[in-house]
């Protein structure tokens, strides 16, 4: 670079050459080109495997000797689990080829080109960010009807169908319209608002069972300087974890049906006016810890640990997640929302719970009869112990934590589940309008008015009109619930 | 042998023309086709809807927001990075004070200068973007902890969190993250300029502010030309991209304050699975690097200067 030698008139032919084609490369950049890699392959062939015979041990008739692709998101949960599953349909069909197992974490660019070109895999972890759209596949036939496999005897209880041994809301949660059973949610996540006993007994309270007393607590909390609530503002689409069972416990089930099946000023409801009143004077009273509009999941909860706030809204992943940070003597426990006031439809309790790790059997797949088995083993007690033992979260399998040694944080999973009994809401919302739930509701909604940036008022105007769009528009696939 | 020769420069031109076309320009007649379709991206089955996408395409507020922040990226950030660039090789190169022997000289200690400013160059944009990440951070990050420690405990802005800074933040990252490849090539080009322009120069009495406008710049005119060009797919293209999906709230937030029509397909394609809608806008940021190029190359005719 110290040269003083001038390179006189070749280098500004070359650099000519080296503009023009950074122009041409300017085009072709940014146009999104590997969007259309390989759109119009043609449908596949439908070569599936034989069915086996029908016998005791094998209800749903599974060729002996065919094999078997699973491919599992490998995410919070890991695929260990999986594995240990896989090993079990093979004791079960001795004469099948070992399982072909794969895990990766992203499953849409892993797996879009196959369902493109019709030879999908036969059992699929359909999660985590690149999770492949569920109403498109459903809407363009794309699965399996698990109606077999919900009929079928359990492994553990030959006269109990498998359909009878799921927790409360799983099954539902995979009928899109009708009967036909679509996934098969595995994992079950406990969501509400999260706190620390320790942190709550160092305040000499209890965890808030009115919202009178959540104020005051928050109060209490403040002049010692500890923020009552903190949020992942980055993605503000973690409040309704707590929010919406709140509506609901306010407004009883039929608000939270009502803004699922976008109908019309559905968002008016009082009860969602009160909830979000509610939120909006913890903004206003600063009882939010300075700052939470900025931070990541991760950083909230962080924040949360380490006892800057009292409370943060999440799913039963968060123990998981936060465990890096979380002192050994936390006590980490998960709350059902607070009663707004004795007029509330629903008892306290009332939460929200619902299936994660979604499971897919393509209706392409080559042995979907080897894929409703496998799920079968998973749904055993015997996995489900596995399961929950390995990767701390409970299963859809009703049970099996019997004998188990459970932290704080999933002992109060099962201790609010059987205290809410029949009072468990499942919004739909995140799994049907992924686009409508976080970019619009959580973040321009709800996001902006926990950052004191409009009021409950404008708030709500703005989400009805979001719902109203996404109740028009023609091209998303519209639900009801049953 | 007139025609030997051009089936001599064909037959050397076959192969990467070929390629040029398999891969670029295929695809560009794919994309336009799947945007006048429904396509979802996940199902090979789809049909043709005429212009629909189009309509809805000029009736999509986000559209326009996405598309009104991605102007904004392709105007400021090749005018401030290669602004800061420019100013910095120059005050490397030229901008030093007189030393005996030299009629020209970089501020002391430049060669050092040179490879700080190169540094974030070589770390990948993820990185860069997750490390700001950390600085914006409102609660501990190196920003606020900065403004704490200084007595300003009262502004602390919420940096990401807050619609009327989220979009500048992320421009500051991706000038820094590239300014230091600018300061490199100008300073490369800079070193090729004769030293005796600048000692005319000084001999006739120009100061340093004269000598960079009257004949730095013109001299180093075709390398600033490449460089708007190239901050030009930084600012359209993945660079953008990956900064805003990374850093911001949503991404894209809060409240649609960071939106860039990149990110705005990858959403459409792959969360709302709706590709051929997503390649309209695809064909939208086409057109709009269509008009940035043609500008750039406009703009860039200007007599040569022969040294």
């Amino acid at each position: 670079m110290g040269s003083t030698s001038a390179h006189k008139n070749e280098g500004l032919g070359r650099r000519d050459v080296i503009k023009r084609s950074a122009a041409l490369g300017l085009i072709a950049v940014p146009t999104m080109s590997f969007l259309t890699s390989c759109a119009s392959g043609d449908s596949g062939s439908d070569d599936k495997v034989e069915k086996g015979t029908k016998s005791a041990k094998n209800p749903l008739g599974v060729n002996e000797t065919a094999p078997l692709e699973v491919v599992i998101f490998n995410g919070g949960f890991g695929e260990q689990y999986a594995i240990d599953a896989e090993k079990k349909y093979n004791e079960a069909f001795p004469k099948a080829p070992k399982v072909k197992h794969a895990a990766t974490e992203k499953i849409q660019s892993t797996l879009q080109p196959r369902f493109n070109g019709g030879t999908p895999p036969d059992l699929i972890d359909n999660s985590g960010a690149e999770q492949m759209d569920m109403g498109v596949l459903v809407g363009k036939k794309q699965l399996l009807d698990l109606t077999p496999l919900m009929d079928a005897p359990s492994v553990d209880d030959p006269a109990k169908k498998v359909r009878d041994t799921l927790r409360p809301g799983v099954l539902e949660m995979g009928q899109f319209d009708g009967d036909p059973v679509w996934i098969m949610y595995y994992a079950y996540t406990v969501y509400g608002v999260w706190y620390s006993q320790t942190a709550l007994e160092k305040l000499d309270a209890t965890y808030p069972e009115t919202w009178d007393d959540m104020l005051a607590l928050c109060k209490k909390a403040k002049s010692k300087g500890i923020a009552g609530w903190t949020y992942p503002g980055k993605y503000p689409y973690y409040l309704p974890f707590s929010l919406y069972p709140f509506i609901g416990k306010i407004g009883g089930r039929e608000v939270l049906d009502k803004i699922d099946n976008l109908e019309p000023n559905a968002w008016k409801d009082p009860a969602v006016k009160a909830a979000f009143e509610a939120y909006y004077e913890l903004f206003q009273k600063g009882y939010i810890l300075k700052g939470t509009p900025g931070l990541t999941h991760i950083q909230s909860q962080t924040e949360w640990t380490k006892g800057k706030a009292l409370f943060i809204p999440n799913g039963s992943w968060v123990e998981n997640e936060a465990a890096p940070t979380t002192p050994d003597d936390f006590k980490m426990m998960v709350g059902a929302p607070s009663s707004l006031d004795s007029s509330d439809k629903l008892p306290f309790g009332t939460i929200w719970a619902s299936g994660g790790e979604p499971f897919i059997v393509p209706a392409k797949s080559k042995n979907p009869e080897g894929a409703m088995e496998q799920l079968r083993i998973m749904l055993s007690e015997e996995s489900s112990k596995n399961f929950t033992q390995s990767v701390k979260s409970l299963s859809a399998f009703n049970g099996g934590t019997d004998g188990l040694e459970l932290s704080t944080a999933m002992q109060s999973g099962v201790d609010v589940l059987k205290k809410a009994g029949d009072n468990v809401v499942n919004p739909r919302m995140q799994d049907w309008y992924v686009k409508l739930q976080k970019e619009q509701i959580g973040i321009a909604g709800i996001g902006e008015m926990m950052a004191g940036r409009a009021t409950p008022a404008e708030t709500i105007k703005k989400i009805q009109a979001f719902a109203d769009a996404a109740a028009k528009d023609q091209s998303i696939k519209h639900y009801k619930h049953q | 042998m007139q025609h030997g020769k051009y089936r001599f420069i064909v037959g050397f031109l076959v192969v990467p023309l070929a390629l040029y076309a398999i891969f670029v320009i295929w695809p560009f007649v794919q994309s336009i086709y799947y945007s006048f379709t429904d396509w979802t991206g996940l199902s090979p089955d789809f049909k043709m809807v005429g212009f629909d996408n189009y309509s809805r395409m000029l009736d999509d507020d986000i559209f326009w927001k996405s598309l009104q922040h991605s102007v904004l990226l392709v105007l400021l950030l090749p005018l401030v990075t290669l602004g800061l660039a420019l100013f910095f090789a120059f005050m490397l190169n030229v901008g030093g004070r007189r030393r005996k022997n030299a009629t020209v000289a970089g501020v002391r200690g430049s060669s050092f200068y040179k490879i700080a400013y190169f540094f974030p160059q070589v770390l990948s944009i993820v990185i860069v973007a997750l490390l700001f990440q950390f600085a914006f951070n409102p609660t501990s990050g190196m920003l606020n902890s900065t403004l704490k420690a200084v007595g300003l405990k009262s502004l602390q802005p919420d940096w990401l969190g807050d619609p009327n800074l989220a979009l500048y933040c992320v421009m500051v990252v991706l000038i820094w993250s590239t300014v230091g490849f600018f300061v490199v090539l100008f300073s490369a080009g800079m070193a090729s300029i004769p030293k005796d322009f600048y000692e005319a120069a000084l001999l006739d009495g120009a100061d340093r502010i004269t000598t960079f406008f009257r004949i730095t710049l013109p001299l180093l005119w075709d390398t600033v030309q490449s460089g708007w060009v190239y901050m030009g797919i930084l600012a359209l293209g993945v660079e953008a991209f990956t900064a805003v999906q990374v850093m911001t709230v949503g991404p894209g937030g809060p409240d649609y304050s960071t939106t860039i029509l990149p990110l705005y397909v990858y959403q459409t394609a792959f969360r709302d699975a709706q590709a051929g809608y997503a390649t309209t806008i695809g064909v939208g940021l086409l057109i709009v690097t269509m008009l940035f190029a043609g500008i750039v190359m406009r703009l860039g005719r200007r007599e040569r200067l022969e040294f």
